[in-house]
């Protein structure tokens, strides 16, 4: 039995799953980042089989176009994170409470 | 054979995923989530994208994952007495993953996607597949992508200078000091700005 497209967008499914749990649930700013990494690779991956089993092209060319965003938004998330730190010593989401007090 | 590889770097990948979350110490993480990228490579090899599966690598492997190594060593925090998660976060947490993947199991079962068998020609193993849609249909993408990267790039150049009122000399002029005193006066902070440069 070969895997076919239900496979791979279960699995792509609970890759997401797992991505959204650990940003709900961790209070490290950059683990919360890398879960986030983790949903849109998620995403690709079911962009890629639909693409694979449906025979276009659209789909492999969106995945071209997220990894570009992806690859800037790290970038930028990374120096507001630096930027964070440099201001209150601290990348816990918990103590990053100015806004609520 | 591409059941069993598949079924293998399905549980690879969502055992790194699941260590990506549970991880205690940041490094571990980021590391997991290299292997977890480098499984997903290995699907869309399974999947006839190869030159996907060589972006990723190079893109998150190489860049986004070494720039978060980066970071985290930068950064330098101790994350060892801290807990990574507290009780009703977890629970909240799992209560939401758990009516995720409720759902999906409930698409999986009911509203089963027709098992098409996948056409033997792969149309995105060819490179000069990319390169007709990327120049002719996505050409205004491409080019919005790559303003985004040049604002992207100097979004983080801003981000990241300091602006220090001392670097304008003065020169005399009426603009340098207008320029030093907004700066000033947007860098000012409730407690001591002067320390932050100097803390280690």
């Amino acid at each position: 039995m070969t895997p076919d497209l239900n496979h791979y967008i279960v699995l792509s499914a609970v890759l997401f799953a797992l991505g959204f749990l650990g940003v709900l649930v961790r209070k490290n700013t950059l683990v919360i980042y890398m879960c986030l990494e983790l949903m849109l690779v998620a995403s690709t991956l079911a962009l890629v089989a639909f693409s694979r089993f449906n025979d276009t092209m659209d789909g492999n060319v969106f995945v071209f176009f997220i990894l570009t965003v992806a690859a800037a938004e790290v970038a930028v998330g990374l120096a507001i994170i630096v930027a964070l730190f440099r201001k209150r010593q601290t990348v816990q989401v918990g103590e990053l409470n100015q806004l609520r007090d | 054979m591409s059941a069993l590889l598949f079924n293998f770097l399905a549980v690879f990948i969502v055992a790194c995923a699941a260590g990506v979350v549970l991880n205690r110490n940041a490094v571990a993480s980021a590391l997991c989530l290299l292997l977890s990228l480098v499984g997903v490579a290995g699907l869309f090899v399974q999947l006839d994208a190869f030159l996907l599966a060589a972006l990723l690598v190079f893109v998150y492997a190489g860049a986004v994952v070494a720039l978060f190594l980066f970071i985290i060593m930068l950064l330098d925090m101790q994350g060892g007495d801290r807990k990574p998660f507290t009780g009703l976060t977890l629970a909240a947490g799992t209560l939401a993953f758990l009516l995720l993947a409720g759902g999906v199991f409930s698409f999986a079962a009911h509203a089963r996607l027709p098992a098409t068998p996948a056409p033997a020609q792969a149309a995105g193993a060819s490179l000069q597949n990319y390169a007709e849609l990327l120049f002719t249909t996505y050409l205004l993408p491409v080019e919005v992508v790559g303003f985004l990267l040049l604002i992207a790039m100097l979004g983080v150049i801003v981000l990241s200078k300091k602006f220090e009122p001392e670097l304008e000399p003065g020169a005399g002029s009426q603009k340098p000091d207008v320029r030093s005193q907004m700066s000033d006066a947007g860098n000012r902070k409730p407690e001591g700005s002067q320390e932050i440069p100097n803390h280690p």
